[in-house]
């Protein structure tokens, strides 16, 4: 766990050395790649090997079969990105595209799977700290700065703001004092949930926007009770391979509820602006009107097609299934792709004899982040949260399943049964977030962020484990919980 | 390169259909080429996402030559095929296999066209006798390949048995299946891979069934439901749409169909949401959309309490 940059440069290296890499596209398309080959000529196998844990052949393999392969893809998930060092993680990887050409070309490329339905369109409308809507830089992009200032009558900072870790030191500093948090749980699912919790509650003014009275809506000054915009409320949503699809209104929301558009526009106007009350359509044009890469998508071709792919720059523009294509041009348009040295660091939070077990957290398949929507259902397969461990960890700690133990980090600790997963291997744990009520995960989890994106390392707790009294209902199916 | 032939590389050529001269594309089935020209092939067991397997001899047609009648569902077409879809050895088949499952299985609740074919083919299952009493309990699951019990023939044989209800999400009437096999193959191999279910036994104790017929809840079901959504007979159904209609408020005419995408993770699955009185009783997904070809997962499925 948190090994990925050694394993990633360990295949390098042995596609470089095995003499299948593809020079004629590195040449053609890249940049940097002797910087990059120096960087990984310290991960042999054996290397690799040891700082893994995965044998030397299994990762020669795996680099000769992805090298060699007509088509290959690399898709990841969080267990990529929230680490200290996620971004070199995907740096790491979208080496090993540039190394083979597994990139720009049907069927082949890079992958990162979305976890949320509207992430990726959170980040394409600007909700982000350096975009304007679009993906259009607010410092370098003077230009489409420009555009947006002059649509909506107002100067706009010159400035990119802060992502969330930055605004959690900024509570911490006293520089940040008021928040106003649309349809996000922190005070639950931030790593060190603790100290989350306590900047949370020391701010001078919160408002939560929410469809549920979540942990952090109870800890708010203002709470604006939101509609469920997948089911409530018109809209569009854009999924991990970029398609813009609309969402539509299914159902007629509770009372006192309002759509997000409209709240928006409710407190604009308590402020003294008045932006009307558009549909979720026109807002989507005026969006439309500024940002390129959604320009050919009307909600009437978004119907028609099923949806559209950006980049779509006009309405006769068929969206694109995938993108880089360019560096296949001849020559090649735009600026050539950049190797990136990636230097291998282990997980921060380091394990010693006091803390000696690596754990990781993650999602069940049938629940969803802190469970504030899929507490709601009735899943036969939802078990009870408990601390998943490899069946050689449970027999050397004389556990069985459903003993309870003292899970302890450096930050804190927590009371949770234990559950053999023979998945595991020796030394490593495994806990969701699905459960904050009954097993409050997050009061374990580092809150050291990836300087370059500012994503916590939830992916690698050093802990310690403890045994305690015998749990009274092992591993019953609690399918009665409701956590709303 | 792996890849697929090239649509302008597959061959075109010329074949009859009821004696109608019609040119078709190599690869396809005879299915296909019948509905290109607008004609009407009834189907049970067939479904454009699942792989044909030929078990409902519903689609059969004549192909002069062929000894037996054959599936239109799963032959491809040949050059100079002369094909027939109403012939009277058709229509006695079709008649045969619809009056045999009519006169055995409850298809009350199956896709209105099943009722259609039922007067198009003069179908009359009363003339095979009253029904024979529903199987107890575990009855039919308890039959081993190979084992038949005597019929006297004054009554129906039937797969009636009680409902199978052992979880919150969806309910089994085994009373309403044919034996279309469109589950086992969305459990399987044509969508999810998991295998929780497969037909066991042979002949009339033939049935659908969980490993050594266990609860679902043991079994190795996910719940994404895909099964349910490729029933054409109500024999899966959820457990919210079983209970409305139970209650007697069921109303199709109050109910609206909305179209929209799932609140979970990022692949972007459409979802229908089958909605009564302001409340979710159902969710499918549309076999055409190129995102999931109408497969969901347990929480696009069923995930949707929150709401309410």
């Amino acid at each position: 766990m948190g090994s990925d940059i050694a394993l990633a440069n360990t295949i390098g290296r042995h596609i470089i050395h095995a003499g299948l890499s593809n020079s004629d596209f590195i040449r053609r398309a890249t940049i940097n790649f002797d910087v990059y080959a120096k960087s990984v000529e310290p991960f042999t196998l054996e290397v690799g090997e040891k700082l893994t844990g995965i044998p030397g052949t299994a990762i020669a393999q795996l680099a000769e079969d992805y090298a060699r392969a007509d088509r290959a893809q690399l898709c990841w998930t969080l267990g990529i990105t929230e680490h200290h060092t996620g971004t070199d993680n995907v740096l790491a990887l979208c080496n090993l595209a540039l190394l083979t050409g597994h990139v720009g070309r049907y069927g082949s490329g890079l992958v990162p799977l979305r976890g949320q339905n509207n992430v990726q369109g959170g980040g394409d409308m600007g909700a982000i700290p350096n975009k304007l809507p679009g993906f259009q830089d607010i410092e370098t992009d003077t230009f489409a700065r420009e555009q947006f200032e002059a649509r909506w009558g107002t100067p706009l900072p010159r400035t990119k703001g802060w992502h969330l870790s930055q605004m959690f030191d900024a509570m911490e500093t006293g520089e940040l004092t008021s928040l106003y948090i649309i349809g996000e749980n922190p005070a639950q699912s931030e790593a060190d949930v603790k100290k989350a919790r306590h900047l949370l509650t020391g701010l001078e003014h919160l408002v939560v926007q929410d469809i549920f009275l979540t942990k952090t809506a109870e800890l708010a000054d203002v709470v604006l009770p939101a509609t469920a915009s997948w089911a409530e409320s018109d809209g569009t949503v854009t999924s991990s391979e970029r398609r813009v699809q609309r969402v539509r209104r299914a159902v007629v929301q509770p009372a006192g509820s309002r759509d997000d558009v409209e709240i928006i526009c409710q407190i604009a106007a308590k402020m003294g602006h008045d932006w009307g009350s558009p549909t979720a359509e026109q807002v989507w044009d005026e969006l439309r009107s500024l940002s390129p890469m959604h320009a050919g998508m009307s909600y009437r071709r978004l119907e028609e097609l099923g949806g559209l792919q950006w980049p779509c720059y006009d309405e006769n523009h068929p969206g694109e299934l995938f993108l880089h294509g360019r560096l296949w041009d001849e020559p090649i348009t735009g600026p050539p792709a950049t190797f990136s040295a990636t230097p291998f660091e282990p997980p921060l939070d380091e394990l010693d004899s006091e803390f000696p077990i690596r754990l990781t957290t993650g999602r069940r398949l049938d629940s969803f982040n802190t469970g504030v929507q899929t507490g709601a259902y009735s899943s036969p397969i939802r078990s009870k949260e408990a601390l998943a461990l490899s069946p050689e960890d449970m027999g050397a700690y004389k556990l069985q399943d459903g003993d309870r133990v003292l899970v302890r980090s450096r930050r804190g600790g927590i009371e949770a049964p234990v559950r053999t997963d023979p998945t595991l291997r020796s030394g490593l744990a495994f806990l969701t977030l699905h459960f904050p009520d009954q097993v409050d995960t997050n009061l374990l989890t580092i809150d050291t962020w990836d300087k370059k994106a500012g994503t916590a390392e939830f992916k690698a707790t050093a802990i310690a484990i403890e045994r305690l009294g015998q749990d009274a209902t092992p591993n019953d199916h609690s399918d009665k919980r409701v956590d709303k | 390169m792996t890849s697929t032939v090239p649509i302008s590389l597959q061959r075109r050529f010329d074949l009859t259909i009821d004696g109608k001269d019609v040119t078709v594309t190599e690869g396809q089935t005879i299915l296909e080429a019948c509905r290109q020209v607008q004609v009407d092939i009834p189907t049970l067991c067939y479904l454009e996402t699942l792989t044909p397997v030929n078990v409902c001899r519903l689609c059969v047609v004549e192909v002069k030559g062929s000894r037996t009648l054959v599936s239109a569902c799963s032959r491809k077409v040949e050059p100079k095929m002369e094909i027939l879809t109403d012939s009277s050895r058709v229509n006695t088949s079709r008649r045969m296999v619809l009056e045999l499952l009519a006169s055995s299985v409850d298809l009350s609740l199956a896709d209105d066209e099943v009722g259609h074919w039922m007067q198009q083919y003069d179908v009359h299952p009363e003339r095979h006798g009253p029904q024979s009493d529903p199987a107890e309990e575990g009855e039919r699951d308890r039959g081993h390949a190979g084992e038949h019990k005597a019929i006297d023939g004054s009554t129906a044989e039937t797969v009636a048995q009680p409902i199978k209800r052992d979880n919150g999400q969806y309910l089994r009437d085994y009373s309403r299946c044919i034996l279309c096999y469109k589950c086992v193959e969305a459990c399987g191999v044509d969508a999810q891979n998991t295998f929780a279910i497969a037909v066991a036994g042979r002949g009339f104790e033939a049935r659908i069934s969980t490993e050594y017929n266990v609860a679902l809840p043991e079994s190795a079901c996910v719940y994404c439901g895909n099964c349910v959504a490729v029933c054409p007979t109500g024999a899966l159904m959820p457990t919210i749409e079983f209970d409305l209609r139970e209650s007697g408020k069921w109303d199709p005419k109050s109910q609206t169909v909305t179209q929209t995408v799932c609140p979970y993770c990022g692949v972007g699955c459409n979802l229908e949401l089958h909605v009564q009185d302001n409340q979710i009783f159902k969710v499918t997904s549309p076999l055409d959309h190129s995102t999931t070809s109408g497969n969901l997962c347990i929480k696009g499925r069923f995930g949707f309490e929150f709401v309410h």
